[in-house]
């Protein structure tokens, strides 16, 4: 790999060498890097771009890496991922795209992860995206996720995406089995012309699952943001969402959010607010010592933190 | 020190015309000075200590530092010669830290141990080891959200610190250790404070008052002749008609 390649291997996985565990590295359009561990196997798709990472029963304290990267400028690629996580398993799984355009060709990837999860698992799903490069070509990222959350199994997705990323449609849907657990983090900074947009649907359909999904965004310059959350109680169960956003200079941003009760024990909450930095608290920044746009930068990195 | 000269403060009023908050001010603060103000509600301490801060700009008069006009600067540059401001009504952050804020106070540039922290945070009551990760969010109450920011203000350490109403929002044993904190402030620095307060016990502390009452001064001076005369009933007080 390049060194440009390494650079976005370092924003969206933090890694700086060959990661321990299970990986995978994607580069261009191919897999560059690949290890498997006696509990994890990773295969390769042979009717579809993509690989199936299959991760044993009872699997405990191991993590899977699949970072893409893509730094040829005009690449466009969709891949499947799907993830096949055994019953009692603990593990964490990291995924991300970095694309480096310096070019005036669109590049772009399109990623499906799907997550199959048994009982009695633990997953953690961090998922990072990042745009470089100044060429006039846009970088562009569609990442879908769909989850089927087995039986008292606990899933936590961290989602960022801060900087670069020209255009994104990001859609996560889930459906949750009896006393199964979903906590989401979004966090989301958009500027100059980008847009986004992030869309939820949880199924809260067995019996004592919850479901909390927490985005924060920053929307700066002249870009948009849409966000949508919908959450469907199914049967006794308990859903929240919150989206809180901040607009900046003649940004955009609209929340949509949705809740649904099909069953009398549904209890089901959604909170949105958008609004600007808050005087009083650049005021006191200030007091500090900061100046105006320092004082807005921590604000914003505190938010996003 | 710092210097009010024929300091005046307008606001547009709800009928015609300017109301006014701040009528033609005089006052010096010299270094190493105690200063309460005080006097009735709506009289104009607070957008007082805020003209010191720079949150507000005078309509008339000037304010100078060390001799200095600074009465065009702005909030960021008078807290760099070494103003500070604790805010009657803190402000929450949303993923600040309680550690961060701390950190931001004592400067950017230098980084603060977490012991150093927990020393600011002691000194106003709290136990540090239970807030330093905590966000200055909604999370925290009132109280302990006003000793977070007089924290802050201490741990600037600079030669002037405007208290606005510290003692608003804190309960009793807090407040008797905020008043061990202003006179040790005052014993162990060079430092001046000027709080804006209607607290007995903090005029108790005071080297001069100063009674502020429809945008004027009513009175100042030193401790000893202006507290027995507020003392003898705010009903028949001089200083409060």
């Amino acid at each position: 790999m390049d060194e440009i390649q390494k650079n976005l291997l370092e924003q969206v996985a933090g890694l700086h060498e060959v990661p321990a565990g299970a990986y995978n590295i994607r580069a261009n359009g191919a897999s560059v890097e690949r290890n498997t561990t006696a509990n994890i196997d990773i295969v390769t798709k042979d009717d579809k771009q993509g690989i199936d990472i299959v991760i044993k029963p009872g699997t405990r304290r191991e993590s899977v890496h699949i970072p893409v990267v893509l730094s040829q400028s005009g690449l466009k690629e969709m891949v499947y991922n799907d993830f096949y996580v055994g019953d009692d398993c603990d593990v964490t799984i990291i995924a991300g795209c970095g694309i480096h355009n310096s070019g005036d060709s669109e590049s772009r990837h399109d990623g499906i992860h799907s997550f199959y999860i048994g009982r009695n698992s633990r997953v953690k799903y961090v998922e990072k995206h990042y745009g470089s490069g100044d060429g006039r070509g846009g970088k562009i990222m569609n990442p879908q996720t769909v989850i089927e959350l087995g039986e008292n199994s606990f899933m936590e997705m961290e989602t960022v995406q801060i900087r670069g990323v020209d255009s994104t449609r990001r859609s996560t849907t889930a459906a949750l089995a009896e006393n199964a657990k979903l906590v989401i983090t979004e966090r989301l900074m958009t500027h100059g012309k980008q847009y986004a947009e992030s869309s939820f649907q949880v199924d809260l359909n067995g019996t004592g699952s919850s479901a909390n999904l927490i985005s924060r965004a920053v929307a700066r310059d002249d870009s948009r943001q849409l966000f949508l959350a919908k959450i469907n109680g199914n049967s006794r169960c308990a859903g929240h969402s919150e989206c809180d956003a901040i607009i900046m200079d003649n940004a955009k941003i609209s929340a949509v959010p949705e809740i649904t009760a099909n069953h009398l024990d549904a209890a089901l909450i959604h909170e949105a607010a958008i609004g600007k930095i808050a005087g009083d608290q650049i005021i006191k920044l200030m007091t500090l010592g900061l100046t105006e746009a320092e004082a807005e930068e921590q604000i914003i990195n505190g938010f996003l933190k | 020190m710092l210097e009010l000269k024929n300091l005046c403060f307008q606001v547009p009023g709800e009928d015609t015309g300017e109301k006014e908050i701040i009528k033609n001010i005089n006052l010096t603060f010299k270094e190493h000075s105690f200063t309460v103000i005080t006097g009735p509600n709506g009289g104009g301490k607070s957008t007082l200590a805020r003209l010191i801060m720079g949150i507000e700009r005078p309509t008339a008069g000037r304010i100078l530092w060390n001799g200095t006009d600074i009465t065009e600067k702005n909030i960021t540059e008078r807290a760099n010669l070494g103003i500070s401001f604790a805010f009657q009504q803190p402000v929450r952050f949303k993923g600040i830290k309680v550690k961060d804020l701390i950190s931001l106070s004592t400067g950017a540039d230098k980084k603060l141990s977490i012991a150093a922290a927990c020393d600011y945070l002691s000194k106003v009551g709290l136990c540090a080891r239970d807030y330093i990760d905590r966000e200055v969010d909604a999370s925290l109450s009132g109280g302990e959200l006003k000793r977070i920011e007089i924290a802050s203000v201490i741990a600037r350490n600079t030669p002037l610190s405007v208290f606005d109403e510290p003692e608003a929002g804190i309960d009793l044993w807090s407040f008797n250790n905020l008043i061990k904190v202003f006179e040790e402030l005052h014993d162990t620095s060079s430092n001046s404070l000027i709080i804006i307060s209607h607290q007995e016990r903090i005029l108790n502390i005071a080297d001069e008052i100063v009674v502020i009452a429809n945008g004027c001064v009513k009175a100042k001076g030193a401790r000893e002749e202006i507290l027995p005369e507020l003392l003898s009933g705010t009903e028949s007080c001089k200083y409060y008609q």
